[in-house]
């Protein structure tokens, strides 16, 4: 029985429609990610769980009970708001405890609770002070610590880090996820970054147009994403999409680009003759010398990337390809010729006009 | 502030002290005025430099008035306290209802619920004359005419509406989440509303009471044709001092001094809240 269910749930605002049969499963000690562009209702999807709002339609249980009608305060939910949402007039120690408070607990079980998660998100020495006098991280560290403090059942992350700032988020990335595992709740996490959701998540549940899209373990998203704009979301710089028909020669299933035949696999059979979008991510190119069999293309520019270096091709028949590699490759001169070529493996198709992703032929695509 | 000039300094101290004797010398003068016989008030050219008499006051406390005309019974200390008790009895009663109604006002959407609120405040427009002829009328048969219960029931049309509509706008002005947060961790919506709603609206409640006890203190038509003597409070109880041997100025000007002094201390107390409640409301508006 997975520790939380969530059946059809459909909620629309006035007559704005947000999320549409939502329909998800997660187990115990399982981290879900919910991951989505701003606007598709992450946020609502969180507060109907933890009973802020109620559905129009569908169910949410929790370990088999139905918790659709059942008030906020009897759910045994932890969350913690995008926006911190502390309690201004109570120091950090009685925002922390407020959990436990509830519990009627004996004031030394209550002081131990406390004094537990806060060494754990190190924010021990900061328990007298009162919200306003707290720093940004530490104000989301006391938020985490509010929420993991009742050990719940489940946890609720809406955007914990958007508030903080790029050092900060880095870090709580590296720092979460031994956290959270350790706190043995089901975890559901909202986040707009695809690399948090990569980061932290056991199966990242992908929401776009209230709807899941895709539900998958971060590396299968990556690889096979089931739609164009999911494949556009995750990765940056973002995949590369050519326009291509499959088609079909003697001795395998080929798409064209810049007048050279690209081996797609022969798994893609099924697909020769459509209008398709071919995806290639960019550091599945590897650049070389211009040569007959590989894919013609003009530097356009090269920029570095953190730890590796993006170079803007243009191919020959007009396509701009990114291509990313280690920052110990040479740079390419700019108006240069070279010679592409893609990783076979890597490569993905999509249907043109629903851009949903061709499935290979044998059904099961490569993992 | 460390930058700034000694001309502008002097220029700002000047205007200040400019503004404070231009508001505060008509206090000044009747604080001075309560300490003079009415020969001494009324004498031309009036003067700064007199002989303080402690008469006025005397004649307020122990109640007995003496003019030319013989011996006169006051009841002001009887006002004064009338007056606190029907100021602070209808600020209770209006915080106890208003603040549980503006907490729903601001939180929860319900049907009719603009027009209630927009009701309770069209108490304000209708001018109280107009409102009193009918009520008084009523009140007889229920026997709420000269009662302490009537004058503050009717006292509610003058603070419910004020404290309604101020505290509403703090309510509104805390982030819902706060409250959710509260839930969430395991408190009921009555334990949210008592210890994190009202402590976070704190600065608007007072300022909202401090604003209702001030106008209620101040009322004076409701009492006058609602009440009688012995329950009316001192705006209306100042009348006695126009006697028919004349009109008894300094005795007037200790009445209003006494009858100035709870709510100057009540609003001196409050002030920081007062001071943070106002200028909350008006920066998040």
């Amino acid at each position: 029985m997975p520790r939380l269910e969530l059946k059809g749930i459909t909620k629309s605002f006035k007559d704005c429609a947000v999320l549409d049969g939502v329909s998800l499963g997660a187990e115990a000690g399982e981290i879900v990610v919910i991951f989505g562009p701003s606007g598709t209702g992450k946020t609502v999807l969180l507060r109907l769980i933890a009973g802020v709002h109620d559905p129009d339609r569908g169910a949410i249980f929790v370990d088999g009970h139905d918790m659709t009608d059942v008030a906020p305060d009897h759910r045994g939910i932890g969350m913690a708001f995008q926006n911190f949402a502390l309690f201004p007039h109570m120091s950090a120690f009685d925002n922390i405890a407020s959990p436990l408070a509830a519990r009627h607990l004996p004031p030394a079980a209550i002081r131990e609770g406390v004094e537990r998660v806060a060494k754990l998100l190190k924010i021990d020495q900061v328990l007298a002070h009162t919200p306003r006098e707290l720093s940004n991280g530490q104000k989301q560290r006391t938020a985490l610590a509010r929420a993991l403090a009742g050990s719940p059942k489940l946890l609720l992350l809406d955007d914990p880090l958007r508030n903080v700032d790029a050092k900060l988020r880095f870090e709580m990335r590296l720092e979460l996820p031994p956290l959270l595992r350790q706190s043995g709740s089901t975890v559901l996490y909202v986040t707009q970054d695809y690399k948090e959701a990569m980061a932290l998540a056991d199966r990242i549940a992908v929401l776009i147009g209230g709807q899941f899209v895709q539900v998958a373990p971060p590396y299968d998203i990556y690889r096979l994403p089931e739609t164009v704009q999911v494949a556009r979301l995750f990765g940056d710089p973002t995949i590369n999409l050519i326009d291509v028909t499959p088609h079909a020669a003697g001795n395998g299933v080929f798409a064209t680009i810049s007048n050279t035949a690209v081996a797609i696999g022969e798994q893609y059979r099924a697909s020769v003759g459509r209008a398709a979008l071919l995806g290639i991510r960019p550091e599945s190119i590897k650049i070389s010398d211009a040569a007959a069999g590989l894919i013609a293309a003009d530097v356009v520019a090269t920029t570095p990337l953190n730890e590796r270096l993006v170079t803007l091709l243009k191919t020959a028949d007009g396509h701009e390809l990114l291509v990313s590699q280690p920052a110990t490759e040479r740079a390419a001169e700019a108006d240069i010729r070279v010679g592409l070529q893609f990783a076979p493996d890597d490569i993905v198709l999509f249907d043109k006009a629903s851009g949903q992703r061709l499935q290979a032929a044998n059904g099961a695509g490569r993992s | 502030m460390e930058h700034v000039s000694t001309t502008e300094r002097i220029v700002r101290g000047v205007l200040i002290t400019l503004v404070l004797a231009f508001f505060l010398f008509p206090i000044f003068w009747i604080l001075l005025m309560s300490f003079q016989t009415n020969e001494t008030i009324l004498r031309i050219p009036p003067s700064l430099f007199f002989e303080p008499t402690l008469a006025n006051y005397t004649a307020l406390l122990t109640g007995q008035l003496k003019t030319t005309a013989g011996n006169l019974d006051i009841l002001f200390m009887r006002n004064l306290g009338n007056s606190v008790l029907l100021s602070t009895g209808s600020v209770l009663l209006s915080l106890l209802l208003g603040v549980p109604a503006a907490y729903a006002f601001a939180r929860f959407r319900f049907r009719l619920g603009e027009n209630i609120a927009f009701t309770l405040l069209s108490f304000r427009f209708a001018p109280p004359l107009l409102v009193l002829l009918p009520l008084s009328l009523y009140f007889k048969p229920l026997g709420l005419t000269n009662s302490y219960v009537g004058l503050v029931w009717v006292y509610q049309l003058i603070c419910l509406p004020l404290i309604l509509w101020i505290v509403r706008g703090y309510f509104e002005d805390i982030s819902p989440d706060i409250e959710h947060a509260y839930r969430i961790s395991g408190h009921s919506w009555r334990q949210t509303f008592t210890r994190i709603a009202i402590p976070l609206a704190r600065p608007g409640i007072a300022a909202a009471g401090l604003l209702a006890f001030i106008f209620a203190w101040n009322n004076f038509v409701f009492a006058l044709i609602l009440a009688s003597a012995d329950k009316q409070p001192v705006t209306v109880g100042a009348l006695a001092f126009v006697t028919a041997s004349g009109i008894q100025y300094g005795q007037i000007a200790a009445a209003i001094v006494l009858s100035v002094t709870p709510t100057l201390l009540l609003a001196l107390y409050a002030q920081r809240y007062l001071v943070e409640g106002l200028s909350l409301g008006a920066v998040k508006g």
